[in-house]
């Protein structure tokens, strides 16, 4: 038996990323109840809207082909929300306490979380981006293709980071739960998912901005349909940046989290 | 070198003192128990020895590592059973093992060969494969001793280990706890349960509003109060019969209760007897008459003046406890909630 000196202990963040995995295979019906509002998205906006000029978007786009990165980075949103919400679960039938007492850090415990609600989080987002073809999108430029995998994955890092962050705040999974019903829409809507948000009041604009969604969504329109508001560099950077700073203040605030 | 050593440990939590600076130590092998009402601190007590709770004042080492200094190295070396099930029970039973297994860093090869054991041992190896949703109470507390138990600490702390459980089960969990015990691990465990502390543990801390206020092994603690209780529901007064027995040389001590007498005496049942016919001569007529051998139920009586469950919530004891003269308090309380008399 050894006791890891290292901040880091990869055989427990491997363990949580596990658990994660199994829960998460083993429960369907969670998994689709959480596709089954990005697909609304897709349907009723994405079909309806298609064809319809939408002041702001490119000729020659699609609306459906515009709403897709948005609708992937939702799920994605929606999905890591669950993160903090397993966090809090643990705690409400006392399993938290098994994990608090044991030998590991609490970043690895953090890193660990991370990595299972990251993984399952990018599932979901890639199986909307699947369902979305036969509903009529086209990958454009599919050589750019894996790289929406990179910006996926750092969207999710970031969100998870956000919702550990977050749930460090609160005792139980109620309150936690309304916060973040109530805080997925506006990020949603303040990300240039649905419209460009140069359409948008330029206050509104600069919330926008500070949004990482913002970045993860135009960054998957560059790869996926080419047609970018930004450079790509300056989205992935944004979107690096956002997730190592999340998973830092995730991990400094679950630092303080007792076990009681 | 003693597997614990509690030194002024105190915890407050802000003006409610849970543990006021207790010390004592556990000897490496032991089965140790803390007894006492719930409140009494005895979960405080072993949070700050798990490290999940920060001591307010002194401090104790775990396997000669410091709890407030060297966190790490104490919860590598304990095994923790808590009061509240803390499985996840969407996993099977050998999921929850092999997560356990993980996070206390232990080899493929070493999880292979303790996972299949620690289950035989606790006898759950026939369900190891279902989902512990699907456990019974008894069994998912036995998972809980296996998983405590999976990495071989030092030390296993195990919190109210039978809370729940029927009384079946929870003879069969003894059972399990003697077996973790006989493979050499010290084992400190709380409970409520007098029957408990004395049927399993070496030696007994009896704890009370935070303080230990003794601690011997079961046997020793029963010794102190000096023989069988023969209790004396009487009729009308007693009159002269507590000076007439205090005159009798098997007789150890006279109590007058509210209802009659209590009187203890060497050998309780061959004096049941003579206590009666004693009443009789002193013209007091005898109601009822009970027989009560020590148990560690009576040295808390003794020690305390409060009965351990009915102490169970210490806010409402305390007013009895404080108010009554000793020899008043059963009828104190028995009056109390239904406001007769």
């Amino acid at each position: 038996m050894t006791v890891s000196r290292l901040p880091v202990d990869l055989q427990g963040v491997y363990a949580l990323w596990v658990r994660d995995i199994t829960r998460f295979v083993r429960a369907p019906s969670q998994v689709v109840g959480a596709l089954l509002t990005p697909l609304l998205f897709l349907v009723f906006l994405g079909t309806g809207f298609s064809g319809a000029a939408i002041p702001g978007i490119p000729e020659g786009v699609d609306y459906l082909q515009y709403i897709v990165p948005g609708v992937v980075g939702f799920t994605l949103l929606f999905g890591a929300s669950f993160a903090g919400l397993a966090i809090l679960a643990d705690r409400d039938v006392g399993f938290l306490k098994e994990i608090l007492v044991a030998p590991v850090s609490r970043t690895s415990i953090v890193l660990g979380r991370v990595a299972g609600g990251s993984t399952t989080a990018l599932v979901q987002s890639l199986l909307i981006l699947l369902l979305s073809i036969p509903l009529g999108f086209r990958v454009r430029r599919p050589l750019l293709a894996p790289l929406a995998l990179v910006v996926l994955l750092l969207l999710a890092v970031t969100f998870v980071g956000f919702g550990i962050a977050l749930a460090s705040q609160f005792r139980d999974s109620q309150g936690f739960g309304i916060l973040v019903q109530f805080a997925i829409l506006p990020l949603f809507f303040l990300s240039g998912a649905l419209y460009p948000l140069d359409q948008l009041p330029t206050v509104v604009q600069y919330l926008g901005l500070l949004n990482p969604l913002t970045y993860g969504v135009d960054a998957l329109r560059g790869v996926l349909v080419g047609n970018a508001a930004y450079p790509l560099v300056v989205d992935f950077g944004a979107l690096a940046l956002g997730a190592v700073v999340m998973v830092v203040v995730g991990a400094a605030l679950f630092e303080r989290v007792e076990a009681g | 070198m003693a597997a614990i050593r509690v030194e002024g440990l105190g915890r407050a939590f802000g003006d409610t003192v849970a543990v006021d600076e207790v010390s004592f130590e556990v000897g490496r092998g032991e089965l140790f128990g803390l007894l006492g009402p719930n409140g009494a601190g005895k979960s405080t007590l072993v949070g700050m020895c798990c490290t999940l709770l920060r001591p307010t004042a002194g401090t104790a080492t775990v396997s000669g590592h410091d709890i407030r200094a060297e966190r790490a190295a104490v919860r590598g070396s304990i095994g923790v059973v808590f009061q509240e099930t803390a499985l996840d029970e969407e996993l099977t039973g050998v999921e929850n093992l092999v997560f356990h297994a993980r996070l206390y860093g232990l080899s493929r090869a070493r999880r292979r060969e303790r996972v299949p054991e620690v289950l035989d041992l606790v006898d759950l190896a026939d369900v190891a494969d279902d989902t512990v949703d699907t456990y019974s109470g008894g069994m998912k507390r036995r998972l809980e001793i296996a998983r405590g138990f999976l990495h071989e600490p030092a030390v296993l702390f195990l919190d109210e280990p039978t809370l729940g459980l029927d009384a079946g089960t929870r003879r069969d969990t003894w059972e399990y706890i003697r077996a973790l015990n006989d493979r050499g691990v010290t084992v400190v465990m709380t409970t409520h349960y007098m029957e408990e502390a004395d049927a399993l543990c070496d030696r007994v801390a009896i704890m009370d509003n935070g303080a230990v206020v003794a601690l011997d092994s079961p046997t020793q603690l029963k010794a102190g109060l000096g023989g069988d209780v023969v209790t004396v529901e009487t009729a009308d007064r007693v009159t002269g019969l507590p000076d007439r027995l205090r005159g009798v040389d098997w007789v150890r001590g006279v109590e007058v209760t509210g209802g009659g007498l209590g009187v203890t005496v060497d050998d309780g049942a061959r004096r049941v007897a003579d206590v009666v016919r004693l009443a009789d001569e002193a013209g007091v007529t005898v109601s009822a008459v009970d027989r009560r051998a020590p148990s560690l139920e009576t040295v808390f009586l003794d020690l305390t003046g409060r009965e351990v469950r009915a102490g169970g919530d210490s806010g409402l004891a305390e007013p009895a406890a404080v108010g009554g003269r000793g020899d008043e308090l059963g009828a104190a309380r028995a009056s109390g909630p239904d406001g007769g008399e």
